[in-house]
């Protein structure tokens, strides 16, 4: 057990080297560069001014090198210009004799935001923390919830409450963030159209809307008013995906011969979906909402763009749009992290569940 | 429930009729069936498959699934109709008062909960047992089952299981609240020849222990013998005979039962003096029943205007509650001789054409979850030493993990030889792997395949995939040269030329057979493996492609390599047989020779294991303890003395420790033994046939 | 200067009420349904003397007839709509809903023509003939064909030019009259810019239906070309390849996007490597599968593989380099960025699933077979295990249609890789979303376009998916 979760953790080593050295070279494109140069000295710059430039803003060295200085494994760039000592390490020219050699990614040292004049370091934590909320709301949401449907329609494959459910899931798999929430908000939150002028004509409101249109309130305090659309915007695409999955997962395993073993054994229905048929239904599921992570990080920045709520998936739009090029690649980091490490909690908890392969 | 008078039967069916209805229209699976089952009694279902035996079983069971209905008749359990019992009632009834057991046993159990949890639930369902007294109670019955170290099994989980012990902790399941009725369907079928024979014992002793009464399903006549007291042979949704083991065995009065019979091959037949006689015809579909007796357009006996007039009704014949559904049973000389088929002169055997020489395959596995663990070798066959003449049929005798499917691989090149010699007509093949063959090496041997639901690409045309062949085998000029090719081909393997159109799904198992046959005999191959090529197919079906398979190599003088764990089949056809276990030869000879003492005692054991559907056949009780070790972990010393009855006869405990020497016993006669020749010589036959 | 449209016009009167009577109805029945279900005993059929099959009359059977009727009702309201719509003279009369029925006449046409002919030769159809037995395949296919047409006839059904902007119109309701032009109106309102919504949504089906398929097509030539031999022959081979696809599939969607579609990123030449590598597989697949069936037969097999290699190389030199020398291919630098990254996101995922059937399928003995008769492994992978495989693949492509769907609509949220002008659906829903809670209709009415051809893709794959598990 110990050596297969070393193996995937290398694994998810060299797989986070690579991705993070794909978008450091994407971000670095000489188009970039030139973006960067030019905002950040002067708009109009010959190509001689931006390459001298980026030369002496430690862009002129090696790709690789470049990298080797981000991850922090290699030393940071110095430059000394009229006696003055400028560097990737070096905050002010004064403190430029203690400065660390090394200060990359591995030293905590993220990098500067060009947008936000802020280290990108506490912008992330910042994002981070208000995405956390967000997600934590859309599991508590989606999770029974889609557990709860595809079992109900898996385990009489076939039934009318099987046929509605199914039709429920997967429309609601088509209809994706961006059109859900547009939909949501023209029914609940939208002066002109959908519920609530009914209801404020009726007096049972007293705002011009039922629901806000934004979450930008939630920051300084989530409330059900201005956090429900938002979450049921994410969560209404992954309970159609999950529920679907648990359902053909529940169906394959209620025309199982165990399963009938168990129902000629004089087990009660109840007890044969309870205690035969959930557990065994549950595994494939639980690797898939482990999985649904990388699509959840694209319906939070969906979401947040959407409602503009200003979490990680927000910042990662600005950070994109705007050619913060440390932003952006701390923004990659965290989210191959977050992919990675729900990859691996999906492998880790799938050989947990299922008892055929932890001893096999 | 009280207990039930013993003189009134337990389960009496009257005239049961079960139909599956699908969106178009209603398909009869089972008509007017009747039966009864006394107290204590084993009733045998045999027939072939789709007659409606399994279907008999769930209606039983009242488990019919969606589209099946109980459409006629009933079904009286102790005296109560379960026709019209409601599902609580039933659920009372299940798994206390009726049992099952099925053919796969690990589907059976569920996978995700311990083995002790799943006998327990049974008593704590319906007696209220609380739970450590139900453990108690499984541990016991664990025990009952003949299975070791029951504490260790009630905490596994069903996989830890090998086969035979899953189908053991099945078989305890069912006994857990002591059921009045067990039914078993096809309980053994999944399993090897060995672990079979171990099952049967258990079923028989623990029937007679707790006074069950079972209801006994199977195609294997034999099985059916060693088990039932009775028995109820059914064909195509009818039972068309019903009565005493022995007697429907020996005096028998339908003309199925007997056509069975005479196609099965049993002691005494042989492929030249006394071949077997194929059923011809084909199984009628559900909804595709003849008018009148179903079994008329097969049966030797049919007369027109009679037979095919209108229902026939179960008549009694002599003996006690013996009938048969058959209006001319009277009539009929059910003692005439068979009609002899034509006798054939025995083929000379030519030269040799393959020849093995020690040959070894190992494979390199890791194991352990996820590859990460140490990875070990696999001894996969193990010095193979053997020949094959032209015109010979040599059988590969063993079961899972003897290594001969193995053995086919290198042969057919997909595999190249650890170590050891191959020799094709003195050409050595055994490093060469087949995209390197020549296209005549290829051409020259081939296989024929066992699960013909497989063995046909399901998406091309049947003669499409012949004429495939013959294009990869360079054989015709032309497409309409291979067209024509293609069509003799067809005629060779007795299939209407009309079926080169027909996709594979439209075919019967047997003529899906017939089909890998025309294909693996495309390139006028000189040598064919064939990998127990009719075992998946219907009794009635085999005897069929059996002889087809003798005829074409009687035509061509084929080396034929029949792989099989059927010693019924190999005894019937086969000039030599090679016994292989866990890797190792450990007897080679010609089939008298295997067949009669001395033997190797695996061989003994094989023999001992295999049911013979012949009342006169009296054989030695062997059985065998335990499974088949794997492959993976083999015993040291001699691979079979963890079961060998013999072991003790050898001093010294060398068995343990050393590979025991190939000892040639006579001409062509070799076994794998440490037994000294003294004790070989003194062995006793397994099978003896009493005196007519 | 006429009036406003009304939705539904001259019918209205009488229709509306009829409709909004039979929806209540039918939403009671449905909930007494679920609720009935909930508590319902499993069996309720009986079996007649004749041997037919009856069901009990029970309330739940009462009930289910009634929901049945209801909803044919229903149906039968809206068929008037769209039928009155096309007869009713004059557009106030037909009203919005109608007026647009009737612009959509040859789309009518069309599905009537496809559907009586598909309906009438079922049987002889295969696979697609089926699908007419399931009514969930139906109905989706009924959707997706809908949205074919309208891509096909698009250039009929339009009011007014989508890219216009005509003063007055800004942001207007649905059924607004152009001012100055008679007979003449806003069928959906106007957007932001004063451009018509109709037309930019009708326009905005041809722009998805251009891209998803053929780029679904392309995945799909990558992921097989690679899955099968990861499959088949697995070691080294088969861990470089998963290990390549897991990393494109660990890198979340949108920032690929982010980094792959951008106009800096065609200055670096970076689309057109990966249109290189990508595009050149359709042509490696069909020159692999005609030389491994025919190269017993020279002849054939030149002819085959010389006519791919001349085709496809020529489509490919036009696609992928924009360097045709006839000039009949060529693709939109803008465009084949779009593609190329969408292409690039879907194959790792085909890859896969064709990795995991390869891997059931190879161990069949017809697979055995082939490899005893001396076969090549790409004849038995191309010839042998393929065509076993189509069915899960056909299901999976029509969900990748609409995944694809999905994804081009998030580009055109995030304003990747297309114009401003553009009608494209997902554009054309973030421009409505600034002003959504004042003005909806700008934004709801290409949400829903997505919306139902992506669910008519779900309902068809599924429809597929039962009809092909019955063989």
């Amino acid at each position: 057990m110990l050596k297969f979760v070393l193996r995937r953790s290398l694994v998810m080593l060299l797989t986070a080297l690579c991705l993070t050295f794909i978008v450091f070279f994407m971000t670095n494109l000489a188009p970039n560069l030139e973006k960067l140069a030019k905002s950040e000295a002067s708009a109009r710059m010959s190509d001689d001014e931006v390459a001298s430039w980026l030369e002496k803003n430690g862009f002129g060295q090696p790709l690789l090198v470049r990298y080797g200085e981000w991850l922090g494994v290699l030393p940071g760039w110095t430059v000394t210009e009229n006696g003055e000592t400028r560097g990737r390490c070096i905050a002010s020219p004064a403190s430029a004799a203690d400065a660390p050699a090394f200060c990359g990614v591995l030293q905590g040292d993220w990098g500067t935001s060009t947008v936000f004049k802020d280290s990108v370091g506490s912008i992330l934590s910042r994002s981070l923390g208000a995405t956390a909320w967000l997600m934590l709301w859309v599991m508590i949401v989606m999770v029974p919830t889609s557990l709860l449907l595809g079992v109900l329609s898996g385990m009489r494959e076939g039934s009318k409450l099987d046929r509605v459910l199914s039709t429920v899931a997967i429309a609601s798999t088509a209809t994706p963030e961006y059109v859900s929430g547009v939909i949501l908000v023209v029914i609940f939150a939208s002066a002109t159209a959908g519920l609530s002028p009914l209801l404020f004509e009726w007096g049972l409101i007293s705002s011009k809307t039922l629901f806000l249109g934004t979450a930008t309130s939630a920051m300084d305090g989530i409330t059900f008013w201005n956090f429900a659309l938002p979450v049921l915007t994410i969560a209404l695409y992954g309970i159609g995906y999950i529920a679907r999955m648990t359902r053909a997962s529940m169906t394959e395993v209620m025309v199982q011969q165990y399963i009938r073993t168990a129902r000629l054994k004089g087990v009660s229905f109840r007890q044969v979906v309870i205690r035969h048929a959930l557990r065994n239904a549950l595994i494939a599921p639980f690797t898939v909402i482990m999985l649904q992570f990388p699509w959840l990080l694209n319906g939070v920045v969906i979401v947040e763009t959407l409602f503009n709520y200003k979490g990680f998936g927000w910042t990662l739009v600005q950070a994109a749009g705007n050619n913060d090029i440390e932003l952006l690649l701390g923004c990659s980091v965290v989210a191959v992290f977050v992919v990675l490490v729900t990859q691996l909690m999906s492998d880790i908890g799938y050989v947990f569940l299922n008892p055929r392969i932890r001893l096999a | 429930m009280t207990d039930w008078d013993n003189t009134k039967p337990i389960l009496e069916i009257e005239n049961l009729s079960i139909s599956f209805f699908t969106r178009l229209r209603e398909i009869p699976a089972v008509m007017d069936f009747s039966c009864t089952v006394m107290p204590g009694e084993a009733m045998g279902l045999v027939g072939e498959s789709g007659c409606g035996k399994s279907t008999v079983a769930l209606a039983v069971m009242r488990d019919l699934g969606k589209n099946g209905r109980i459409v006629g008749g009933s079904i009286k359990f102790k005296g109560r109709d379960l026709t019209n019992m409601s599902e609580p009632e039933l659920r009372k009834l299940r798994g206390s008062e009726i049992a099952m057991i099925y053919q796969e046993p690990m589907a059976s159990l569920n996978p995700a909960m311990k083995i002790g949890a799943q006998l327990a639930e049974v008593p704590m369902i319906h007696q209220g047992m609380p739970r450590d007294q139900a453990l108690a109670l499984a541990r016991q019955i664990v025990a009952d089952v003949r299975l070791p170290d029951p504490d260790r099994i009630l905490q596994a989980y069903p996989h830890q299981l090998s086969g035979g012990q899953q189908q053991r902790i099945v078989i305890a399941m069912a006994l857990m609240s002591k059921p009045a009725l067990l039914i078993l369907d096809e309980p053994t079928t999944a399993l090897d020849v060995t672990v079979e024979a171990g099952i049967v014992d258990l079923v028989k002793d623990l029937g007679e222990k707790y006074g069950t009464s079972m209801l006994f399903i199977s195609h294997n006549l034999g099985l059916v013998l060693d088990v039932c007291d009775r028995l109820c042979v059914m064909y195509s949704g009818e039972a068309v005979e019903t009565g005493n083991v022995a007697q429907v065995f020996d005096d028998m009065r339908h003309p199925y039962t007997q056509a069975l019979f005479r196609s099965i091959p049993l002691p005494g037949a042989d492929k030249t003096s006394r071949p077997l006689v194929a059923i011809p015809g084909n199984f009628p579909l559900p909804h595709e029943r003849p008018k009148g007796c179903n079994f008329g357009p097969r049966c030797e006996y049919f007369t027109d205007g009679r037979c095919n007039a209108g229902d026939i009704p179960m008549v009694p014949a002599p003996g006690d509650r013996h009938a048969t559904r058959c209006i001319r049973s009277t009539e009929i000389d059910w003692n005439a001789p068979i009609r002899i088929g034509k006798a054939v002169q025995k083929t000379p055997v030519g030269d040799v054409v393959l020849r093995m020489e020690d040959l070894r395959k190992y494979y390199n596995v890791s194991s352990g979850s996820f590859g990460g663990g140490v990875s070990k070798v696999v001894k996969a066959n193990e010095t193979l030493s053997f020949e094959a003449r032209e015109g010979e049929t040599l059988a590969i005798v063993g079961e899972s993990g003897c290594g001969k499917s193995t053995f086919a691989k290198v042969l057919m090149g997909l595999e190249t030889a650890t170590s050891g010699k191959i020799f094709l007509y003195n050409q050595d093949i055994q490093d060469t792997p087949i995209e390197k063959r020549s296209t005549d090496t290829v051409s020259s041997v081939q296989m024929v395949f066992q699960n013909p639901f497989d063995t046909l690409n399901p998406s091309m045309n049947v003669g499409r995939q012949i004429i495939r062949a013959l294009e990869i085998f360079n054989e015709g000029k032309s497409d309409a040269d291979r067209h024509a090719r293609m069509l003799e081909l067809l005629d060779l393997v007795k299939l209407p030329r009309a079926f080169a159109e027909r996709m594979p799904r439209q075919l019967s198992g047997g003529q899906k057979q017939r089909v890998g046959i025309a294909r693996a005999f495309a390139g006028g191959a000189k040598i064919v493996v064939a990998d127990e090529p009719v075992s998946a197919l219907d009794v009635s079906v085999q005897a069929a492609v059996t002889d087809l398979l003798m005829e074409i190599q009687r035509k061509n003088r084929t080396t034929l390599l029949f792989i099989s764990h059927d010693l019924s089949i190999v005894r019937y056809l086969s000039d030599r047989v090679m016994v292989m276990y866990l890797g190792h030869v450990v007897e080679l000879g010609t089939t008298d020779q295997v067949f009669s003492p001395p033997y190797h005692p695996y061989t003994e054991a094989l023999l001992s294991a295999v049911p013979i559907a012949d009342t006169r056949v009296k054989k030695k009780r062997i059985v065998l303890e335990g499974d088949i070790p794997s492959a993976m972990n083999p015993p040291p010393g001699c691979p079979f003395q963890t079961r060998c009855r013999w072991k003790s006869q050898v001093p010294g405990g060398l068995c343990d420790r050393e590979m025991p020497p190939v000892v040639t016993l006579a001409a062509g006669h070799q076994i794998k033994c440490h037994l000294s020749a003294e004790v070989l010589n003194g062995m006793e036959p397994v099978i003896t046939i009493a005196a007519e | 200067m006429s009036d406003l449209l009304t939705w539904t016009g001259a019918a209205g009167p009488v229709l509306n009420p009829l409709l909004l009577a039979l929806v209540a109805l039918l939403l009671l029945a449905w909930v007494l349904q679920f609720m009935l279900s909930l508590f319902a005993s499993g069996d309720t059929a009986v079996v007649l003397a004749d041997g037919t099959l009856a069901a009990r009359r029970g309330p739940a059977d009462l009930l289910g007839m009634a929901a049945r009727w209801l909803l044919l009702g229903v149906l039968a309201v809206v068929l008037a709509y769209l039928v009155l719509g096309l007869v009713l003279p004059g557009k106030p009369a037909k009203g919005i809903i109608g007026a647009m029925s009737a612009q959509f006449w040859p789309v009518w046409l069309a599905l009537i023509v496809t559907f009586a002919v598909s309906l009438r030769f079922k049987r002889k159809l295969g696979l697609y003939g089926k699908l007419f037995d399931s009514p969930v395949g139906m109905v989706g296919f009924g959707i997706v064909l809908f949205w074919i047409f309208t891509a096909i006839f698009a250039d009929i059904i339009i009011t007014h030019d989508p890219l216009a902007q005509l003063s007055g119109l800004k942001n207007k309701v649905p059924g607004t009259p152009v001012p100055g032009e008679d007979n003449s109106y806003y069928l959906l309102g106007g957007d932001s810019l004063a451009r018509d919504v109709f037309s930019r949504m009708v326009m905005g089906a041809r722009r998805v239906l251009a891209i998803a398929p053929a780029a679904t097509a392309f995945a799909f030539m990558v992921g097989i070309t690679l899955g099968l031999p990861a499959g088949y022959f697995g070691g080294r081979l088969d861990t470089f390849l998963s290990f390549i696809a897991n990393l494109v599939l660990a890198f979340p969607v949108i920032l690929l996007f982010y980094l792959l579609v951008t106009p800096e990123i065609r200055v670096t030449g970076i689309p057109i490597i990966l249109a290189a590598a990508l595009f050149i597989f359709p042509v490696i697949f069909f020159c692999v599968l005609w030389n491994s069936r025919y190269f017993t037969d020279p002849k054939k097999r030149n002819i085959y593989v010389g006519l791919t290699l001349v085709i496809g190389l020529w489509a490919y030199s036009g696609l992928a380099f924009n360097a045709d020398p006839l000039g009949v291919w060529s693709m939109d630098p803008n465009l084949l960025n779009v593609f190329v990254s969408v292409v690039f996101v879907n194959a790792p995922t085909v890859f896969r699933i064709v990795r995991g059937i390869v891997l059931d399928l190879k161990a069949r003995d017809y697979v055995a077979a082939g490899q005893t008769r001396g076969e090549g492994p790409w004849y038995i992978m191309l010839w042998e295990i393929l065509p076993n495989a189509r069915g899960p693949l056909i299901v999976d492509f029509c969900l990748r249609i609409g995944y694809t769907t999905i994804l081009l609509g998030t580009l055109g949220f995030f304003g990747l890789g297309v114009s401003p002008e553009s009608p494209d659906w997902g554009s054309t829903i973030d421009d409505g979303r600034r002003l959504l809670s004042v003005f909806p209709h700008p934004a709801i009415v290409p949400a829903l376009a997505l919306m139902s051809l992506v669910l008519g893709l779900n309902l068809l794959a599924d429809g597929l998916r039962e009809e092909s598990l019955k063989d």
